[in-house]
């Protein structure tokens, strides 16, 4: 039985630094390359020497593909495909091949021009892999040989996540990479279509989480923002670059057309420019809403926002301002909010997880008193607010997403062990399908049962058609008469007589004989009239045939009597039927019961 | 330059009205023989050497109309070529012509079905047998009576059903939903040869189909049982466990037709019961369907998700346990129970302490979650409303709000619940969802009452920037009630708020603060003092009658003191005179409060129409028994019959005055009756009886009268909703009337024959008319005019003008007088422009030859289908006037009955010396072809070609509202 397995080099049982070797059909796929933002050590990138001890992937890799542009999905491709060597082709989508690159300079430039590590990747390398990237579009089936073939599908979560299905022969693998099954502010949500592959690999970063409508955290936000500007306070609102923060753009941007508001929103400028402006090239990937308007308007570009500048903190009157890093542990957001955290008419608020230890946490704790570099102190008298707005498919989500694609076996990544053991139970427990979460290294083994084409030749089908019944029923097996040819690589099933035609064979014909030993007194012919009249009067309803040649045939059998040479009271009784149909075998031992009956009178 | 543009803006915005005068000659009919179609197509098929040419030829024949006589003949001919075709795609179309011709009207298609059967049989092509049969549907369905026919065709159905083709097997399917009756087995013989066992019934014959390969023959076999269904054939129930198994079918067609046949079967046998899968337990189909649509909600295709938030509004009966699991998502996080945003803003308004924000992880869970009892995916009803409302796209979460909506209608208690979810769609992206939400909200809201903390979300909405959220939100303001006298005070700060922000929602906030205070008068009373600014020692300064905010808060107040009598005596001097003063300025805003010591101003009209809501039955019972009255005048001459009819009218008119509920008819019958009082008038003995040339001031007085009645007739016709033909058949009885009278003016008074001849036969031609449209009404017509002049109609016809003229004149004078019977309720369509105001005195400056753009708002009451009706007048100083149709989409329904107008008139004018005042009005366009009697449209197809245009028809326009003068300035250009 052919097999699929599944290892996965990082995210297994583990959020970060995902990289899942599929290997299906005699293919082997990495799905995702990521780093994991937990280490800085040899941890942060996947162990690719469990592939190949020393040397290129190119010779065990068939193709890499990668489904968004969170680093812990692409951030080891430099890393992988220029360092260790790979030259394969890796499949994106357009967004992600635009954006990708940028966070990965941005990365690099962290960690070697910050940080000063040597032996990392350089621009260069950034260059040349990208290189190697062939883009994909959205339900685009892209053969990558001629057995192996992905398409991808729509996944919500940031601009350009796709989920990928993989496919050789009839054996299929859908990788979700993340996913998210409610619409928001600019992304629509996940979509798949029925297609039943054979293990469906989903995140579950919240297997344990129904979350509360989308409806109400907007309407708090706004209302919090809202208030706040009326007060004459201003609002800090720290977030990363990418993602969550053209949700919360969109969603100021239009509250403020609603309500006419005239304070100024200010988004601090560097990555978040330049990733606007893809945002407003790929509005196919954007949500209904922007899709259908961006003729008269494109939503992204922002009336009410404009470029930040350092001297505008000191600006007097309300204002919103949105700053980068997203846990205030550096850089801008810090720096305004130590000016505007001693006024208690102000507010800064969360809008996603802090990492402990930084500044972000703390005040969220509900520290009072920070203590910055220098011994200095700094009050914090602001309104610390926290508003999640992650784009993860919940419990419900992953359940919905199961409901739509019916896979034959699941498969847990991206999660912690803990909270994937109970989704994993609800999983088996609801579609009884078994699901399974290797942890890194692990190797998970799916048999599947591949269905195997042959051709049919039409007649052949035509004749069993008319045979008779309904239509066939395509959910039910039927048994069919044909001859099956094997020949190069293909299968064919043809009606017996084209078989032989075909292989030049002759027709044999298997006949079965059996002699009956009689003790009758009568003359041969006699015996057979006998025979013939009694068959008559018990086969009713068969054609029972006395023959010139003194032969008696029961449909298709032959009957002949005989009498030996020694005894002339005993007669031989011919019987002789071919190895067709049910029918005639039956028949042959009716016909052959009779005779031993009339033999004992 | 500014000529040119000028020439342009009026091309494009305006169309110059020309009055044409009513009695043009009309054109005259052209009755010519056609040359026989089927003689033309005969030939052409024949020329046709190649499929390609007949193919042209039978498309170029399909686009001309055939008249029912030489149908037959064309039928033949194209079913003999079709016998020697051999190329399919002109069988097909042949095939598909048959069944275009047997729609032909007055053609009776029956005598082609053997036809058709037969080369039905003969075909091979999949694809012509497919066009065959739907051609025999359009055959059956043109033959819904004749059984023989129909049963033929079923059992051809039933012949074909097992075809390979797909298309064969949809359109048997087709037949068999179009034909098929479910009551009556189908007979044996129509099953010979068939594996189908025989006796059963069409039902069971196309359930067969459930189960197809093909999705397209799934869901047309799922439509054919729907048809029945349309048909009034009862379904089985069997057929419910098969609808559910289509429920998921990979196909979206099949699903979404499968999700309509679902909803069918429940509201068909709501209370039967059904058996859960996997449990011993049972519960109610209606239940049962309920959770299953739901479960549909979170389809993966968005047609699906739309048709099931739609159908489940209408599941009314379903019980209010599965409806409340709608609404309940269960909330988790970490495996820990966490309570909705809803339930924790509940539990801090019953806590006291109010908003005092949310901290890092307060939503942190409480009690442990028991793993095994979370069911994540519910097959139940559990969730659906919060899945569609966040849906991704906007149809169905409006599909959604309206199905919540329709079912909070019906249960108070689910009404309650929904509250929160709709107020969040307050919040949505798409303006359309925010509208229907508040709308929606707006129609449960007697079953509620906000809290204040929701109040707050709503109120927030009133900044919003379209002016149709706001003035959606004022609507629903005035119906909702509130549970706090601090909501009345957080109201009226946000709506006055709203007033400064937005001018122009003045008239809006007013009538929205005039229901909120009388509806909440004890919650509005405590804080009379403060809203006021009275003090019990000191007096404080007066304040400015024009500030709009203090009227706001004085029409809250008034309206609060209405059924608040011991509300007067908190207020202070200037009050009770701003009272007069707001009493007599918006007396719409402002009730009649029966003030201590004070002076009963405008008492006498007020009190009347209080009295007046009272005896509505006396009213109404006054109204009949002046028509009564009225009838029994049998002869126009009669002594007192005309100052009769003058005091019914003047009372009538009075009627409506008091009496709104019944204004329209009172109005109605009052211009009825003028019109026969005025009729009676020019009908006078003196004036017949005397020679022309002695009484050319009573003619001049006729030809007035008559023209006038003929305006009146159209008002009546065309003003009114709520008519039946029999009142519009009497009013076209009493135009024919004036008509006549016209005839006879005229041939008194000019000389010669000529004119009339034109004018008599145009006037024949109308009685024709009347009778073709009001045959069914002519048995209330006895002894009335028009039934006179039908029995003469033979002579008419023959005899010459001048006689014509004779006869006319003595069947006008004998004629009786209809009496007139009112329906049940009419309503007279009127509009009222509230801006412009024309009160401004700065004049509207602008270039002249260049446009400007002037604001209009109206609103329009019973005006039926106001989008194509509704027309701006522009009437300029110097004669001049534009007729403006605004754009449908300008019109807008708040309410029922009730159309909102706000639209853009562009001005445009050479230059003028100085400013001065045009006048802008509403008009009501009618032509009276496309009167609510119009002629069928042509059936046949598109073209209408070769068909005469209807005749006689008026076109013509009553004014809607009183006119408003804006002053504008056209200035010269500079150079």
């Amino acid at each position: 039985m052919p097999d699929i397995k599944v290892t996965p080099l990082g995210a297994g049982q583990d959020v970060g630094r995902s990289c899942i070797l599929v290997s299906v059909g005699g293919k082997n796929i990495m799905l995702d390359c990521g780093m994991h933002m937990g280490y800085n050590d040899d941890r942060r990138f996947p162990d690719f020497s469990y592939i190949t001890q020393n040397g290129r992937l190119t010779d065990f890799l068939d193709c890499v593909i990668i489904s968004h542009f969170h680093l812990d999905h692409c951030g080891a491709l430099p890393y992988m495909s220029e360092m260790v060597g790979y030259d394969g082709p890796i499949y994106m989508t357009h967004p992600t091949k635009a954006i990708c690159p940028i966070l990965l300079e941005d990365f690099r430039k962290i960690t070697v021009d910050k940080k000063g590590e040597t032996n990392f990747f350089t621009s260069q390398m950034i260059k040349d892999c990208m290189k190697k990237v062939v883009p994909l579009n959205l339900h685009q089936t892209v053969q990558v040989d001629d057995e192996l073939e992905i398409k991808a599908y729509y996944a919500g979560h940031v601009l350009g996540a796709a989920m990928v299905l993989i496919k050789v022969g009839s054996e299929s693998v859908v990788y979700t990479g993340d996913y998210n099954m409610t619409p928001d502010r600019h992304l629509g949500a996940a979509w798949i279509d029925k297609c039943r592959p054979d293990i469906l690999i989903s995140e579950s970063t919240y297997a344990t989480t129904i979350r509360d409508s989308k409806r109400c955290r907007e309407r708090d936000f706004l209302k919090k923002v809202h208030e706040t500007i009326e007060r004459g306070g201003k609002v800090l609102i720290p977030v990363f670059a990418l993602g969550r923060a053209q949700e919360l753009c969109i969603l100021l941007e239009t509250f403020w057309y609603r309500m006419n508001l005239k304070a100024p929103i200010y988004f601090s400028t560097g990555l978040t420019e330049k990733a606007n402006h893809y945002y407003k090239l790929f509005i196919t990937w954007t949500n209904q809403k922007i899709r259908k308007t961006f003729v008269q308007r494109n939503m992204f570009e922002f009336k009410h926002i404009k470029a930040f500048d350092r001297s505008y903190a000191d600006n007097p009157g309300p204002m919103v301002v949105f700053a980068t890093p997203g846990m205030l542990h550096a850089g801008q957001s810090l720096q305004i909010f130590k000016k505007w955290a001693g006024n208690e008419k102000n507010m800064v608020i969360m809008p996603g997880y802090c990492v402990q230890g930084t500044v972000g946490h703390k005040i969220l704790n509900g520290q009072k008193k920070l203590e910055m570099e220098g011994r200095a102190t700094l009050e914090v008298k602001l309104q610390v607010e926290y508003m999640s707005f992650s784009a993860h498919a919940d419990a419900k989500g992953i359940m919905q997403l199961i409901r739509m694609a019916e896979p034959r076996n699941m498969l847990l990544v991206h999660g912690e062990a803990k909270k994937m053991e109970f989704l994993k139970d609800k999983i088996e427990q609801e579609f009884s399908i078994s699901c399974y979460m290797p942890a890194n290294g692990e190797t998970t083994t799916v048999t599947t049962n591949p269905s195997v084409p042959v051709d049919i030749s039409l007649n052949l089908l035509k004749r069993e058609m008319a045979l008779g019944g309904p239509l066939p029923d395509p959910k039910k097996p039927r048994t069919m008469h044909g001859t099956l040819i094997m020949k190069d690589s293909s299968l064919r099933l043809v009606s017996p007589e084209q078989a032989l035609k075909e292989l030049g064979l002759s027709e044999h014909q298997l006949r079965f004989t059996c002699r009956v030993h009689l003790q009758d007194p009568h003359s041969d012919s006699d015996t057979l009239s006998r025979i013939y009249s009694h068959l008559k009067s018990v086969l009713k309803g068969y054609a029972v045939q006395h023959l010139p040649d003194g032969t008696v045939m029961v449909e298709s059998i032959v009957l002949k009597v005989s009498s030996s040479g020694e005894d002339p009271n005993l007669k031989v009784i011919l019987l002789s039927w071919s190895y067709q149909v049910n029918v005639e075998n039956f028949l042959a031992t009716v016909s052959l019961f009779w005779i031993r009956v009339i033999m004992q009178l | 330059m500014a000529a040119h543009l000028k020439k342009r803006v009026y091309e494009e915005f305006s169309k110059v009205v020309q009055q044409q005068p009513h009695e043009e000659v009309p054109a005259k009919k052209l009755r010519l023989t056609k040359p026989s179609k089927s003689a033309a197509l005969h030939i052409d098929l024949c020329k046709a050497t190649n499929p390609t040419d007949a193919l042209q030829y039978l498309l170029s024949f399909a686009r001309k109309p055939v008249e029912a006589e030489s149908v037959e003949g064309v039928v033949r001919i194209l079913l003999e070529h079709y016998y020697k075709e051999v190329d399919n795609s002109v069988r097909l179309k042949i095939a598909s012509l048959l069944g275009l011709l047997s729609k032909t009207p007055g053609f009776s298609p029956d005598c082609i079905v053997d036809d058709v059967i037969s080369t039905l049989s003969n075909d091979k092509s999949n694809q012509v047998l497919a066009q065959l049969l739907d051609t025999l549907l359009v055959i059956g369905t043109q033959l819904p009576e004749n059984t023989a026919v129909t049963q033929r065709l079923i059992e051809v159905a039933c012949k074909h059903l097992n075809s390979t083709y797909f298309g064969v097997r949809n359109k048997c399917l087709q037949l068999l939903g179009c034909l098929g009756t479910v009551d009556k087995p189908l007979t044996k013989e129509s099953e010979a040869g068939t594996s189908i066992a025989p006796l059963r019934d069409v039902q069971n014959l196309i359930s067969d189909y459930f189960g197809d390969q093909d999705p397209r023959v799934r869901t047309a076999s799922i439509k054919a049982m729907l048809q029945l269904h349309g048909r009034g054939m009862k379904l089985q129930q069997t057929a419910y466990s098969q609808a559910c198994k289509l429920l998921n079918d990979d196909y979206e067609q099949v699903r979404s037709a499968a999700v309509q046949m679902v909803w069918v079967l429940s509201q068909l046998y709501p209370e039967s019961i059904v058996p859960i899968p996997s449990s011993n337990e049972e519960i109610r189909l209606i239940d049962d369907s309920f959770g299953k649509i739901c479960h549909m909600v979170s389809d993966g295709s968005w047609m699906v998700r739309v048709q099931a938030a739609k159908l489940l509004g209408s599941m009314q009966q379903v019980s209010p346990h599965f409806l409340e699991q709608t609404l309940d998502k269960k909330l988790m996080s970490d495996l820990r129970r966490k309570r909705t945003a809803h339930e924790r803003a509940k539990e801090l308004y019953a806590s006291g302490e109010f908003s005092s924000g949310r901290k890092w992880a307060d939503d942190a869970p409480k009690e442990k979650v028991d793993t095994s009892g979370v069911n994540l995916i519910d097959s139940g009803a559990c969730g659906a409303f919060v899945h569609g409302l966040e849906d991704e796209m906007y149809e169905v979460r409006i599909a959604a709000v309206e199905a919540l909506c329709s079912l909070a209608q019906s249960s108070p208690s689910f009404a309650e619940k929904c509250l929160d979810f709709l107020v969040d769609m307050f919040n949505d992206e798409i303006e359309e969802v925010r509208l229907q939400s508040i709308h929606a909200l707006r129609q449960i809201s007697t079953h509620i009452t906000l809290r204040e903390d929701q109040l707050d979300t709503v109120l927030a909405v009133l900044e919003d920037s379209s002016r149709d959220i706001r003035e959606a939100l004022h609507e629903l303001l005035c119906y909702t009630n509130v549970s706090t006298k601090e909501c009345i005070q957080l109201a009226l700060l946000e709506l006055l708020k709203n007033l400064t922000k937005y001018p122009t929602d003045r008239n809006s906030v007013w009538k929205c603060l005039k229901f909120l205070g009388a509806r909440h008068p004890t919650l509005v009373l405590p804080s009379v003092p403060e809203l006021l600014s009275t003090h019990p020692y000191f007096d404080t300064p007066e304040p400015d009658m024009d500030d709009p905010a203090y009227i706001a808060v004085l029409v809250l107040v008034f309206n609060a003191a209405k059924s608040c009598p011991t509300m007067p005596a908190l207020f202070s001097d200037h009050t009770f005179r701003h009272y007069a003063y707001l009493r007599d300025s918006l007396s719409h805003l402002v009730p009649h409060l029966r003030l201590p010591g004070r002076k009963q101003t405008a008492v006498l009209g007020s009190e009347l129409s209080e009295v007046g809501s009272g005896s509505l039955e006396s009213a109404q019972q006054f109204l009949q028994e002046s028509l009564v009255r009225v009838s029994t005048l049998q002869n126009l001459d009669s002594p007192g019959a005309q100052d009769l009819l003058d005091f019914t009218i003047r009372d009538l008119k009075r009627l409506g005055e008091l009496q709104t509920e019944l204004a329209g008819s009172a109005d109605f019958c009052a211009t009825y009756l003028h019109c026969q009082l005025l009729l009676m008038k020019a009908l006078q003995e003196k004036l017949w009886n005397m020679a022309v040339p002695l009484c050319l001031k009573q003619n001049a007085m006729a030809s007035t009268a008559a023209q006038q009645i003929l305006e009146e007739t159209y008002k009546l016709e065309f003003l009114y909703s709520g008519l039946e033909t029999r009142q519009v058949a009497t009013i076209h009885n009493v135009r024919l009337q004036a008509k006549a009278l016209q005839l006879i003016l005229t041939a008194r008074t000019k000389r010669g024959v000529e004119p009339l001849i034109g004018l008599c036969e145009k006037f024949l031609q109308e009685v024709e008319l009347f009778q073709r449209l009001f045959m069914s009404e002519l048995p209330h017509f006895q002894d009335s005019f028009v039934e006179k002049l039908l029995e003469l109609m033979p002579r008419l016809v023959a005899c010459k003008p001048l006689d014509l003229v004779k006869i006319l004149q003595t069947t006008l004078r004998q004629s009786r007088f209809i009496h007139l019977k009112l329906p049940e309720q009419i309503h007279r369509a009127s509009a009222t422009i509230i801006e412009p105001t024309g009160e401004s005195d700065n004049p509207l400056r602008f270039t002249s030859g260049l446009v400007v753009a002037l604001d209009i708002d109206a609103t329009l009451e019973h005006v039926q289908d106001p989008q194509t009706t509704v027309k701006v007048q522009v009437l300029y100083p110097d004669g001049q006037s534009h007729i403006i149709h605004p754009k449908p989409g300008d019109f807008r329904t708040p309410g029922p009955g009730r159309v909102r107008l706000i639209t853009q008139v562009y001005l445009s004018h050479s230059a003028w010396t100085e400013p001065c005042q045009i006048e802008v009005r509403l008009l009501l366009a009618y032509s009276s072809s496309s009167s609510r009697l119009a002629a069928p449209k042509p059936a046949w197809n598109e073209s209408t070609e070769g068909l005469p245009t209807s005749e006689s028809s008026v076109e013509g326009t009553i004014n809607l509202s009183k006119p408003v003068k804006v002053f504008i300035m056209p200035k010269p250009a500079r150079r």
